[in-house]
């Protein structure tokens, strides 16, 4: 053991800068969602098998076009939903339940602070997804056309409409509650929102009500951008807006910190 | 009029005119939880730069109320005041560090790496390697925590209340479940926390630590402070004779024998304490008594009440 007396234990108390304290704890759940053995099944692995099997195996008519031109928008609202919903769900959820979010209202890290922590944390995560998925895809020759710019709004709306959405979760049920929801809730939205299954197979009464699920307009707003060749995608971006809102405002109103 | 000026930096960091306040200060706490009162109109201060022991039977409220001081719960009554301000103050945030009683860790996080995000969130931190060497854990700087003993895991969460050089700790039950070797670790880190000023407000079970370690010992029960003091003040000057023999002494008789004002009793069975006017008089007395009883005394010896004795006294012997 190192002698005590080589520590200056004389009180000099401070909080760091706020950008500090944010990338230290930002990096901290960076690297928890990288370590996570079923996280990353959930982010990268089963996004990445479904756009390789889904646009080189014809398993489900998507219409006209090539397969990958529709297929890599879905993946790619399939990877944000993976990690702004799902993985954030469960991974707030039991930081909840093992008292970490306590601690860390213990130390100067507010917050404001680790809710920005969180989203850089998520942001950093899909970055990484989007380079990854991209890749494959225009691999498996994927050429987009159309205004790819747009996608980045699209991408970061639908970033903060699922984070919503996921603190909800885990701010108010169990932590075992949150891990069986936000994954089944991923299976139904994989399945019903337009994600890989075209969402003009379901009757038209049913389809208007999934289009104005999150998913769903990121998925629909994503192929416009990159897939379609259209510009401003207006709707999408005012359904994800209007689930932004909602999620948000419900989260902060009914989040339990311990 | 006479008002020492202060180096601003140093006022801007200590909080000013908080400054001059205490530690803590607790003023007629209330907390219950459903139709329980946990805590029942405590009213106590933690001193300056001092070791304040907070003693009590499980479910005295000691948790509860370190946990209002720590800003994590709300009173129901009464005042608190840390440092001079609200518990829930958000400038109090740094000048604090919280070993909380279990958690509070990701249990994947690797020992060294979540000492170092913590240390992250201070301007002026200790050096996560030194911490960990000084606990003993530097070969576990890369083990995550749910793979740490017991022991381990405390003493990290120890290194975390630490590292942002507070002025104010709160250690609850630091020493719960470590070894004597990572107790001893630690009672020297809160010894050389006193020495650098630092104000350390603790709960344990164990008198030994709160005899060793602390300036003032505070005893709760049901919710109030019963006692409290120095260590030296709760056991008395008070020494006390005592031996074990066979039970079943006539201590009446003993008692007989004895100067007036002197008192004997007998327990647990077979162990016996006298009190009064302990000296040499006293002891002869005792012993030639024995020897005409037939009586071979084991153990005899002469001391001070332990804090242990005092607290038996006060909290009473039944299990809880």
């Amino acid at each position: 053991m190192t002698a005590i007396a080589t520590l200056d234990l004389t009180p000099r108390p401070g909080a760091a800068p706020l950008h500090r304290m944010v990338l230290a704890q930002a990096g901290a759940e960076i690297r928890a969602m990288l370590r996570n053995g079923e996280q990353l099944l959930l982010t990268l692995i089963i996004p990445i098998l479904l756009l390789v099997g889904f646009s080189t195996v014809p398993l489900v008519d998507v219409g006209a076009g090539a397969r990958i031109d529709f297929v890599a928008p879905g993946i790619l609202a399939l990877a944000v939903m993976s990690t702004a919903f799902t993985g954030q769900a469960i991974a707030t959820g039991f930081e909840r339940r093992y008292g970490v979010l306590k601690r860390l209202g213990a130390t100067p890290l507010s917050r404001t602070g680790l809710l920005l922590a969180k989203t850089v944390a998520v942001v950093a995560v899909e970055a990484l997804q989007v380079v990854v998925i991209v890749a494959v895809a225009l691999a498996l020759g994927w050429s987009p056309h159309g205004d790819p710019l747009w996608a980045v709004p699209l991408l970061l709306l639908g970033t903060a409409a699922f984070s919503g959405l996921g603190l909800l979760m885990a701010g108010t049920l169990r932590a075992e509650a949150t891990l069986a929801g936000a994954n089944l809730v991923y299976l139904v939205l994989l399945g019903l929102g337009g994600v890989l299954f075209p969402l003009d197979r379901f009757p038209a009464g049913v389809q208007h009500v999934l289009g104005l699920l999150p998913i769903s307009a990121l998925t629909s707003g994503l192929r416009t951008v990159l897939s379609a060749g259209g510009g401003f995608p207006g709707g999408a971006l005012l359904v994800l807006l209007c689930w932004t809102v909602a999620g948000l405002v419900l989260a902060a109103r009914t989040f339990r910190w311990e | 009029m006479g008002v020492p000026e202060v180096d601003s930096a140093f006022d801007s960091t200590l909080g000013g005119a908080g400054d001059v306040a205490p530690a803590v200060e607790i003023d007629g706490l209330v907390k219950r939880y459903g139709s329980t009162t946990a805590v029942d109109g405590l009213t106590l201060t933690c001193a300056r730069g001092a070791v304040t022991a907070i003693l009590g039977p499980n479910g005295a409220g000691k948790t509860s109320t370190i946990e209002i001081c720590e800003g994590f719960r709300r009173p129901d009554g009464g005042t608190v005041r840390v440092l001079g301000l609200e518990p829930a103050d958000p400038a109090l945030r740094p000048r604090l560090g919280i070993m909380p009683q279990t958690g509070g860790v990701p249990p994947a996080a690797r020992a060294g790496e979540w000492l170092r995000v913590v240390s992250g969130f201070h301007a002026h931190p200790l050096d996560p390697g030194a911490l960990l060497g000084v606990l003993g854990l530097t070969d576990h700087t890369r083990t995550p925590y749910r793979r740490l003993s017991g022991g381990q895991q405390q003493r990290l969460s120890l290194a975390a209340a630490v590292i942002g050089r507070p002025e104010l700790v709160f250690l609850d039950e630091p020493t719960a479940g470590l070894d004597p070797q990572a107790r001893h670790a630690c009672w020297d880190l809160v010894a050389a926390l006193r020495a650098a000023g630092v104000s350390v407000v603790l709960t344990t079970h164990q008198m030994d630590e709160a005899e060793k370690l602390s300036d003032h010992v505070v005893i709760i029960d049901h919710g109030r402070v019963v006692a409290e003091g120095t260590p030296e003040s709760l056991t008395g000057a008070e020494r006390q004779l005592r031996f074990r023999a066979r039970p079943g002494l006539d201590l009446e008789e003993l008692l007989a024998a004895l100067p007036p004002g002197s008192a004997a009793k007998e327990s647990p069975s077979g162990h016996y304490i006298i009190e009064g006017q302990v000296g040499p008089q006293l002891l002869a007395t005792v012993t030639a008594w024995c020897a005409t009883e037939g009586v071979t005394t084991e153990d005899l010896r002469i001391e001070r009440r332990t804090l242990e004795d005092v607290f038996l006294e006060l909290t009473g012997r039944e299990l809880r």
